[in-house]
């Protein structure tokens, strides 16, 4: 287990690194320097440089860069919003991004395991049918699709939500947003579910806990959702995916001020800074979940930590 | 009981003493007949409804994305400015009352129904005898060449993702697995670190760096695209390599290029295809994602993410303009999914029930 949990621990730090060299060098590399005032004279670049720290050699500048990064300061907005730390632009939109995402993630797992649960008891009738047809449909259809359909429907046509998200109204007008992006994560989880469920319904224990003449609601809590609900934590990653480029087209059809939409007036607006500060906080907070997920797994099922180990050797 | 049958007199019949003929006692056994690989899975393929209809829906979008540019006289990028956002009209259906070229408007002075083509008071507004499909865009552009332009995007992209997994996800995998030690840990910590790093991330330096467009787009398919594939096509080699086929192959003095890519590659054809399968609509959906944050094709190129994101600008006063490539795009994805589905289940009919 230490072993593996070091391992893990290292790669996770590895790629938190190869990301910030690559941030590093893509800065360096821009084209244009912070001074270009035609009217500054040499010396007085110098003296400039000296002051930011421009002087010192690369590895230095890295590392100052590094700990800068590590601290959250990001340094300032060029053109979003002029001279603006970014940390102050992250700050007041963070919240609201975690708050959809993590409502999509709540809903989307709920109904997921429902349907997932349904289909799996109900197998081979038309309530599995039907289940399969909308995981297929959730897993293939781009959430702005269902974005659309939904803000065309319920919201323009019959009016019952917001269009636009509205910091007065943060709850209903959250609402359309979340369904939208919930549609993948329920989808797939519906679609493990029903997976693992049947696996363990046809397993020994579960023959043995009916034998023995448990039933109902405890049998299936107990025993079977209970197991099959181990293997779901793999379908984790994806869905984390999903949501960074869910929020992204979400928050721009709600127009919701939250993290993905201001990635993508940075990117429009060619704001190098607040782009690389978001990548950054994307990437941490990939790799710190892929980490957890890793290690969670581990704790959990020690036949993924032991399948691991060897195949790696 | 027994008693009347054993006083039954038997009768002996002439023909009792004759040889029994085999011809029609044998018959083939159908149902559990051996078949070959190849036939058994077209077979089982052929049987998953959706699969096929997936399959169909395939083959009639890439038809249309090949032929339908040239169906009319108009090119995806003519501008007619007198043209501007005409609801859909075909000639001959038009009489049936739908696609005639009117639409519903709500204005400020409340729901109106109108058609620009012909004036219903009797003036003449030139667009008599114009019919567009599908209808135009807000400047004027055939959505129908449009949407067919735009297809015709997608499966160049899904082209590039099957390359992609092909080509660097087959040969990597394979390769770190075959060798192993320590040019497959080199090669899995690699991969492991470049996994680690977010698609969207990628995508997004990729985009600082170079311009928006399908290069960029393709780049970032080949960066990431192929560790998946990766993972699977190694995961069969450590299993296939210990088998006595290999040694055998190696005992007769195979090099490690043969072993590879002729003795296992083709064993572990089915997982490849399935997962090949897997990741086009993956792909597909990446560049209709990223066209609909304003980073795919530049204007006045077309792709379906450009078309949504273009038409749902104004998709509460036209939603006629958002319907034909949130449509095709829909049904492609959807395809694909049932295709890969159909495929999986074909190659491995243990897979089904999970």
């Amino acid at each position: 287990m230490k072993k593996y949990l070091l391992k893990r621990v290292l790669i996770s730090i590895a790629t938190l690194l190869v990301i910030l060299v690559i941030l590093f060098l893509m800065l360096e590399f821009m084209p244009g320097s912070p001074f270009n005032d035609e009217k500054l004279t040499t010396a007085q670049i110098e003296l400039l440089n000296a002051k930011y720290g421009l002087d010192k050699p690369v590895i230095i500048r890295f590392f100052n860069y590094v700990k800068n990064m590590l601290s959250g300061d990001f340094g300032v907005s060029y053109t979003i919003s002029k001279n603006t730390p970014i940390s102050t632009l992250l700050l007041s939109r963070l919240p609201i991004s975690v708050t959809i995402g993590g409502q999509a993630v709540l809903l989307g797992t709920v109904v997921g395991l429902i349907l997932g649960i349904i289909a799996a008891l109900k197998h081979n009738t038309i309530w599995d049918t039907l289940t399969t047809i909308i995981s297929v449909i959730g897993v293939s259809l781009p959430s702005y699709v269902f974005a659309l359909a939904l803000s065309y429907s319920l919201g323009y046509k019959l009016e019952w939500f917001p269009l636009l998200y509205s910091s007065k109204a943060p709850f209903d007008s959250s609402i359309l947003p979340t369904i939208s992006l919930s549609m993948f994560t329920i989808a797939s989880i519906a679609r493990f579910t029903r997976t693992e469920m049947i696996e363990v319904m046809g397993s020994d224990y579960i023959q043995l806990a009916e034998s023995k003449g448990i039933s109902g609601i405890h049998l299936i809590v107990r025993h079977q959702l209970r197991n099959a609900l181990i293997p779901i934590i793999t379908v984790l990653a994806p869905l984390i995916v999903s949501l960074m480029t869910g929020s992204l087209v979400i928050e721009k059809i709600f127009s919701i001020p939250g993290i993905g939409s201001l990635l993508v007036t940075a990117i429009q607006s060619n704001d190098y800074n607040v782009i690389i500060a978001i990548a950054f906080i994307y990437s941490a907070m990939y790799i710190g979940i892929m980490l957890v997920v890793d290690i969670l797994y581990g704790i959990i099922d020690p036949r993924i930590r032991l399948a691991k180990e060897e195949s790696h050797e | 009981m027994n008693n009347t049958a054993s006083e039954e007199q038997l009768i002996f019949l002439e023909n009792d003493f004759e040889f029994v003929s085999q011809e029609n006692r044998t018959h083939i056994d159908e149902t559990y007949m051996s078949q070959s690989y190849w036939k058994d899975v077209s077979k089982r393929f052929f049987r998953n409804r959706g699969a096929v209809i997936g399959l169909i829906c395939i083959i009639l979008i890439v038809f249309m994305a090949i032929v339908g540019l040239d169906l009319n006289e108009y090119t995806f990028d003519e501008q007619t400015i007198t043209h501007q956002n005409l609801p859909p009209r075909i000639p001959g259906v038009e009489n049936l009352g739908i696609f005639d070229g009117s639409e519903t408007m709500n204005t400020s002075t409340g729901v109106v129904n109108r058609n620009k083509y012909i004036a219903e008071d009797g003036s003449v507004t030139g667009l008599e005898d114009v019919y567009y499909w599908f209808g135009t865009d807000v400047l004027g552009r055939d959505i129908f060449t449009r949407t067919w332009m735009g297809t015709r995007i997608s499966l160049y992209i899904s082209l590039v993702a099957v390359l992609v997994d092909m080509v660097f996800g087959l040969s990597y995998g394979l390769i770190s697995g075959y060798f192993g030690g320590k040019v497959d840990n080199a090669m899995q910590r690699f991969a492991e670190v470049l996994n680690g790093i977010p698609n969207l991330v990628v995508v997004t330096l990729l985009i600082i760096v170079l311009k928006p467009g399908l290069m960029t787009i393709t780049f970032s398919l080949m960066i990431t695209g192929w560790i998946g594939m990766s993972r699977i096509a190694r995961a069969q080699m450590l299993k296939l390599k210990q088998q006595e086929f290999v040694l055998a192959s190696r005992t007769l003095g195979a090099r490690d290029f043969f072993i590879i890519f002729r003795e296992i590659l083709p064993n572990i054809f089915g997982q490849i295809i399935t997962n090949t399968m897997f990741s086009i609509p993956t792909a597909i959906f990446t560049e209709a994602f990223l066209a609909f944050i304003g980073l795919g094709v530049p204007v006045p190129m077309a792709s379906l993410g450009l078309l949504i994101s273009d038409a749902f600008k104004s998709f509460t006063t036209h939603p006629y303009m958002i319907i034909p490539p949130v449509v095709v795009l829909a049904i492609l994805m959807l395809s694909f999914n049932m295709l890969a589905d159909g495929i999986r289940d074909a190659f491995d009919p243990k897979m089904k029930e999970m």
